[in-house]
């Protein structure tokens, strides 16, 4: 071997029912480097570390730590080959001090005592080792979170970690504690410690790491030097790539009028959202994780408030409190967790279609059971839910077809504004075109779709406009002739506003 | 999948498997006691009051919730019923008919801890389990009320032939509990709420407002099973309805109805309600101390969540 890997990843597949998350991912990491890895949402980033700490067994591939070859993981394998991961969400006991924490599930002990004076000390040292501030006594619920995460490093560090796998540690901080985060991982580099950095905030990326490793759909794109690389390069190798996927053709059906309209709303995380929708449009919302999307679809579905600011619909002003009080307003929302949010797999696919109008088809609370029966037939036949009948629960059905039945709730609530949020994510690729005709089925009858998606193609693909969202804010609108992945990705990551800031 | 279908047909099926099995055997462990139609109308009285309870006991635990108030409302209605017959010389209808409005609004106390400030169910009614139980004994200073008007026996002692008043109040209440799950929307909203709340939210329904539905229907029925409770007794005391919530819950989940919420059937339940009844009054015809009837109606529990939780761990594998 000329290079000294710590970690290398080779031909890494991992298939799910239905979905293939990676298709085949290689990845090497040297020692004492900071490797970045980038991908676009849902391209596998997650589920590639998942595979290194075993939580995830790919389906085929191989894992070499130290040169010792593995099939797969196990967290127990990970541990003792000195592999640790800083998830986004940390594993600290909120009422346990910050040495208690930093040796949580093997403290030191005195005979049959917990040696809580050696823990400090040793936690003091460790803490010193990285050169951070924190009271060993204090309890972990009183730190900030960049100091909860400084105690996830240091406890990796203490249980000699020699690779460091991060995903989006920047994500939960201020840019205070973000400072202070990189001085962390540049002491480590230096201590000759690996490091796989995750972050969608290219300025990260290229502060930080030696080499950047792109990822696209489950699938190894390029690694390159990062002093060699661009930003344009970079979000062209995340994003660019034909349009490999047909989208079924849609005849002409946008209308003039406009059926949705948001004036300045702010709630939910949302700042100054302003928007029209007409009839007959998709109108797509592109963006990253966690840039403000769902937030938007939950205010205007009712589920969470709204703080400021108008949202006409249909001419008439109206600020729903519920979903039911959405739904009754003909707006409808497909939520992006189908399994959390959306279906009720426990249920029949009757008794899904009919939920929300329930109380319409029943008189002093009583079921007519025969429209009952005849709406689960009606939007089985129209929108193809393929089962064996309509008893079938719900739960027994592929992804696609229980979007199609939380589809067809909404065709039977006779909604006028359907918001999708990811619409075909976990869709295997047929039943995704389908999904794709239901949508323009809907636009072609007159009603308008909002559709938020994390995949570029789709939103290109899909959508009659795009609107941006970035940390809660609009910072762009395209209209169909300015669609183009390079420009989208640089919206949702905030560069162009940069830019023109300077 | 398919073989969670057929197995959830043998499993509520195997209930009533379980409770011929169990009258076959105390058939002829009491030489044939159990089976005489004296023996079988009095079984009929014993479990009329907690199968009554038992209805509002299904709704709760169908939406994953837990209602400890029932014994406590229970002991409440008898207090309050007799009081106010007895000791304010109410007339028997008014009182029956104020008692219930009363435990109903209990039911709905319990629903507004429950649904608008998000007490966990099981704190929220074992917190109205203690307060009204207190308040029976405020009420009654301890001492049993007795002396009501003969006619008060229409709920627990008379019958029409041969088949007594309270069985058939229990069985238009199976009736109504089966109507409500099977062809009310109410019931929809029921198995879509212990479903998945967050989706059955989504979906349109207003899951609070049938929380509060579902609470003030279970203190309701607990309030009826009250009334049938005293008329059966004649006399109201306060340690009346102590622990029944156990026995309550003992017979739903025994019939089947999952403590995950969203899977249960009121057939299951009649099934329960028969099994613990039997069992009660065979161990009783046997000469099974009171103590060790407690040993085995907590083993039955256990079996039975057991079971259920089990077969939910094979599921999810």
């Amino acid at each position: 071997m000329q290079e000294d890997y710590v970690l290398e990843l080779e031909h890494i597949r991992k298939e799910y029912p239905g979905v293939v998350a990676l298709k085949d991912v290689t990845l090497q990491l040297r020692r004492g480097e900071v490797l970045g890895l980038i991908g676009e949402n849902g391209a596998g980033k997650s589920t590639l570390i998942k595979c290194c700490s075993g939580a995830v067994i790919p389906t085929s591939g191989k894992i070499r730590i130290n040169g010792k070859e593995f099939d797969r993981m196990t967290p127990q394998l990970a541990a003792e080959n000195g592999i640790a991961i800083i998830y986004q969400e940390f594993n600290n006991v909120g009422e346990l001090s910050a040495a208690e924490n930093l040796f949580l599930g093997r403290p030191i002990r005195k005979g049959i005592v917990i040696d809580r004076k050696a823990m400090e000390e040793e936690a003091a040292k460790a803490f010193e080792q990285l050169r951070i501030k924190i009271n060993p006594r204090e309890l972990v619920k009183n730190l900030s979170v960049g100091y909860q995460q400084m105690i996830e490093i240091a406890k990796a560090i203490q249980q000699n970690a020699q690779v460091l796998i991060m995903d989006e540690p920047s994500a939960p901080l201020t840019t205070n504690e973000v400072e202070s985060m990189f001085k962390v991982v540049e002491l480590l580099r230096e201590k000759g410690v690996s490091i796989i950095y995750i972050s969608h905030r290219l300025e990260e990326i290229f502060r930080l790491s030696d080499r950047i490793e792109v990822i696209r759909d489950g699938e190894y794109v390029k690694t390159l030097i990062t002093p060699k690389a661009t930003v344009d390069e970079l979000i062209q190798l995340m994003v660019g790539r034909e349009m490999t996927q047909k989208y079924p053709p849609r005849r002409p059906c946008i209308q003039d009028d406009v059926v949705l309209e948001l004036k300045n709303v702010c709630g939910n995380g949302d700042r100054n959202i302003s928007l029209q929708l007409h009839a007959g449009e998709v109108l797509g919302l592109g963006g990253l994780v966690g840039a403000g999307r769902t937030e938007l679809a939950e205010v205007l579905f009712g589920a969470k408030p709204k703080e400021s600011g108008e949202i006409i619909f249909y001419g008439k002003e109206i600020n729903p409190k519920s979903p039911r009080e959405a739904i009754d307003l003909g707006i409808a929302l497909v939520p992006e967790d189908r399994k959390r949010h959306g279906a009720l797999l426990t249920n029949s696919i009757k008794n899904n279609i009919n939920m929300p109008i329930y109380q319409r088809i029943s008189s002093a609370s009583v079921i007519d059971s025969k429209t009952e029966h005849a709406n689960a037939e009606k939007y089985r036949a129209d929108i193809q839910i393929k089962c064996p009948n309509v008893h079938q629960l719900v739960k027994n059905l592929s992804g696609g077809n229980q979007q199609k039945v939380i589809l067809g709730k909404w065709l039977a609530a006779d909604s006028k504004l359907i918001i999708f949020d990811e619409p075909t994510r976990g869709i295997d690729v047929g039943a995704k075109f389908e999904i794709y005709k239901l949508i323009n089925d809907l636009v072609e009858s007159g009603r308008s779709v909002l559709m938020i998606s994390s995949e570029m193609e789709e939103l290109i693909g899909m959508s009659d406009r795009i609107i941006v969202l970035a940390e809660g804010e609009m910072t762009g609108e395209l209209q169909k002739e300015q669609f183009n992945s390079d420009t989208i990705m640089a919206y949702a990551s905030g560069i162009v506003d940069k830019k023109e800031a300077i | 999948m398919k073989n969670s279908g057929s197995a959830n047909l043998i499993k509520s099926n195997a209930i009533w498997l379980v409770f011929i099995a169990e009258v076959i055997i105390f058939a002829i462990a009491s030489g044939g006691t159990f089976l005489t139609p004296n023996n079988i109308v009095n079984i009929s009285r014993q479990v009329s009051y907690y199968g009554i309870a038992s209805i509002g006991m299904t709704f709760v635990i169908l939406i994953a919730g837990i209602d400890l108030s029932i014994g406590s409302i229970i002991t409440f209605v008898n207090v309050v019923c007799a009081y106010m017959m007895v000791n304010m010389g109410m007339n028997m209808w008014v009182a029956v008919i104020i008692s219930l409005i009363l435990a109903t609004a209990i039911g709905t106390l319990n629903g507004s801890m429950v649904a608008s400030i998000g007490i966990p169910a099981l704190i929220a009614t074992f917190a109205s389990q203690t307060i009204f139980e207190g308040i029976s004994y405020l009420i009654s200073g301890g001492r049993p009320i007795s002396g009501f008007t003969p006619n008060f026996g229409i709920f627990g002692r008379w019958s029409v032939g041969p088949v007594p008043v309270c069985a058939l109040i229990m069985i238009a209440c199976f009736a109504l509990g089966s109507f409500i799950l099977n062809k009310s929307y109410f019931g929809r909203y029921f198995y879509a709420i212990g479903g998945n709340e967050e989706a059955a939210e989504l979906s349109g329904i207003r899951v609070n407002r049938v929380k509060y539905l579902i609470y003030a229907l279970s203190g309701f029925f607990a309030g009826l099973a009250g009334i049938v409770l005293l008329s059966r007794s004649g006399s109201a005391q306060s340690t009346v309805g102590k622990g029944l919530e156990f026995d309550v819950i003992t017979c739903v989940v025994l019939g089947g109805v999952s403590v995950n919420g969203g899977v249960g059937r009121m057939s299951g339940v009649v099934a329960g309600v028969l099994i613990i009844g039997s069992l009660t009054n065979g161990m009783i015809l046997m000469d099974v101390s009171e103590y060790t009837q407690m040993v085995v109606k907590g083993l039955v529990l256990a079996i039975a969540v057991g079971i259920d939780c089990m077969s939910k761990k094979h599921q999810s594998s």
